[in-house]
């Protein structure tokens, strides 16, 4: 299957827009700062899911039948935030209670099925258990949704994301997808320094079947992945090639924003770029 | 509901809590279908052999992952399922300590854990699979109920309240097979409600899960030397049922807690904690595991070693009673 050059514009038309409110977010938490090397990463990933690839109700999106889309990285919260506005599942006034004390909308995402948040994250590696749990309800109930769990490179070293990798093969579950966003780069710097690890063997040993999409940041690649048959009783792993801090070029690659405040300036710096960056040629 | 008749408890008793749980819950699934058991890789330790050949498709074998084990259970819960994850204590409360938190405690999934063999019933296996810490452990963490049987008839009547009681608990099963009677028929179970097995004038005693019996035994052997015991069943440890124990340790001259636990964070501390914030209360002597990792035995062994045989439960009550005077 291919997405239509409409489901792709409106995917890039959400990117852009939450790619722009992750800013204005990050900036309005003043010297508390946001996870924001992570959150731009994975934009193009979570609009392409909810863009093109999840059955949801924005009125209702406790429906029964619903995809559940499970965010295990939790440093992209605010990210997943913005992606629930563009999809008219919460309200802008809403996301704009980001990070208030005490508010729906902290800084590692809390259970809140009314909200359309499927998971409480912030802890790593537990995210995948999870959706392993719910494609299998979903096997055993014959209630056909899907499930898409969304995974950091970097949270890829907790030992529970194998053990969950593990078992996801042995029961069949093709209904399960797990998305990994691999920027190359975790806290303490690039994961091949870090840790290094090869994830694509890892998946594939792990028996899953593994789809590489070589810019995490095209929505038609992520598509097309996304939207691959699949054609085994396998589990499928996408891992997508991203760039941490992606559209602001001050971030790119830079591991002091993974966790940082943004100052006035520099805020406005990154909106001129990537207002810029929108703009036909 | 779970048939409470003599065959029943005496076949129970005999298989132990742990291997009881798999007949239990085995009648519980006929009765209700939400029903579903995960565990890792203990399917035949924990009596789920029959489960097995009926239910095949509501039992989960996760294999030796109890971290996954308590996701997976997290999910059914989410979607209107009761499950009970099973592994022995030391696996379901240690080794998946984070798991249980976020899902059970911070997310507050309706699972019911279940902690096999806690104490020393797994014997000469050891001290990586005793468990001490697993109430102080559990305790800690804000949300779950917990719950310890004191014999294989009351496990029917905890397993089934827990199933129609919403929210987490973690069911810590102790002692070994010949489980010993303290229910010889069909009784009143209410989570979170002592119950009195014995009433008595001088010192309150009040037990959990394996010490229950115990205690009863040194009540009687304390009854001889002119001491005479209330015994309680604090088969909720959290939350613990405050008012049973103001009522009944009004008159008392001395309190004793009795678990095959750590001293500390266990049924002991909570009473402890309940106590300190009385005007005023007898003195309380806590019985239970030795706050040291200890040479490995049998079960029976290793309850002599820290004190826990009825006639060193009367003998350290008797003590401190005389000292009292």
């Amino acid at each position: 299957m291919k997405a239509s050059d409409e489901t792709i514009r409106k995917c890039e038309e959400a990117a852009a827009r939450m790619r722009v409110n992750v800013l204005r977010l990050a900036h309005m938490t003043g010297s508390k700062g946001a996870h924001l090397g992570g959150c731009l990463s994975i934009i193009e990933i979570i609009a392409a899911l909810y863009g093109g690839v999840l059955s949801l109700d924005p009125v209702n999106p406790k429906c029964k039948d619903r995809d559940r889309f499970i965010l295990s990285k939790g440093n992209g919260s605010l990210a997943h935030y913005t992606a629930l506005e563009a999809a008219h599942i919460i309200s802008e006034e809403q996301l704009f209670t980001f990070g208030q004390n005490g508010g729906l909308l902290p800084g590692a995402s809390s259970l809140n099925p009314e909200l359309g948040i499927e998971y409480s994250n912030g802890t790593l590696g537990f995210g995948l258990s999870y959706g392993v749990g719910l494609a299998l309800v979903s096997k055993k109930t014959a209630n056909p949704y899907k499930v898409y769990v969304l995974l950091g490179d970097g949270e890829c070293n907790e030992g529970s994301v194998w053990e969950a990798a593990m078992a996801a093969p042995h029961f069949n579950l093709s209904n399960l997808t797990a998305v990994v966003d691999m920027n190359s780069m975790q806290s303490d710097g690039k994961t091949c320094d870090v840790m290094n690890t090869h994830l694509e063997n890892m998946w594939h040993g792990f028996g899953w079947d593994v789809i590489t999409v070589d810019d995490g940041h095209s929505i038609s690649q992520l598509l097309d992945a996304l939207m691959h048959p699949c054609t085994e009783l396998k589990p499928r792993a996408i891992i997508a090639r991203t760039i941490k801090g992606k559209g602001v070029s001050f971030m790119e690659n830079n591991n002091a924003w993974h966790h940082n405040s943004l100052s006035k300036e520099l805020f406005d710096e990154a909106i001129a770029e990537i207002s810029q960056a929108k703009r036909p040629a | 509901m779970i048939q409470i008749n003599p065959s029943n408890i005496r076949v129970w008793s005999l298989l132990g809590q742990r291997s009881a749980l798999g007949q239990v819950l085995l009648e519980l699934a006929r009765e209700n279908e939400k029903v579903i058991v995960l565990t890792s890789d203990l399917e035949k330790t924990s009596g789920l052999d029959h489960f097995a050949k009926i239910f095949r498709e509501r039992l989960i074998n996760t294999g030796i992952a109890e971290q996954n084990m308590l996701g997976i259970a997290a999910a059914f819960a989410t979607e209107d399922f009761i499950p009970f994850a099973i592994s022995f204590a030391n696996f379901s409360v240690l080794r998946a300590c984070e798991p249980m938190r976020h899902f059970m405690g911070y997310m507050h999934r309706n699972v019911k854990l279940v902690g096999l063999s806690s104490g020393f019933a797994n014997g000469l296996f050891g001290n990586t699979h005793y468990c001490m810490e697993d109430i102080a452990i559990v305790s800690a963490v804000p949300g779950i109920v917990i719950v310890s049987p004191a014999d294989c008839t009351e496990l029917a009547k905890a397993v089934e309240a827990v199933s129609t009681f919403s929210g987490p608990v973690y069911l810590r099963l102790t002692g070994i097979m010949n489980n010993p009677v303290v229910y010889r028929q069909n009784f009143d179970f209410e989570l979170g409600k002592g119950i009195v097995l014995a009433k008595g004038t001088d010192i309150t005693v009040l037990a959990s899960g394996s010490m229950v019996y115990n205690s009863l035994q040194a009540s009687e052997i304390l009854e001889k030397q002119g001491i005479s015991a209330t015994v309680i069943d604090i088969h909720t440890i959290k939350p613990l049922d405050t008012i049973t124990i103001d009522q009944e340790i009004n008159s008392a001259r001395l309190v004793v807690s009795v678990e095959e636990h750590a001293k500390t964070g266990g049924l002991g501390g909570a009473v402890a904690g309940h106590l300190c914030s009385l005007r005023h209360h007898p003195p309380l002597l806590r019985l239970g595991i030795e706050d040291k990792f200890q040479p490995a035995g049998d079960y029976h062994y290793m309850l002599e070693q820290n004190g826990l045989l009825p006639l060193q439960i009367a003998y350290a009550i008797s003590q401190q009673f005389s000292s009292l005077t």
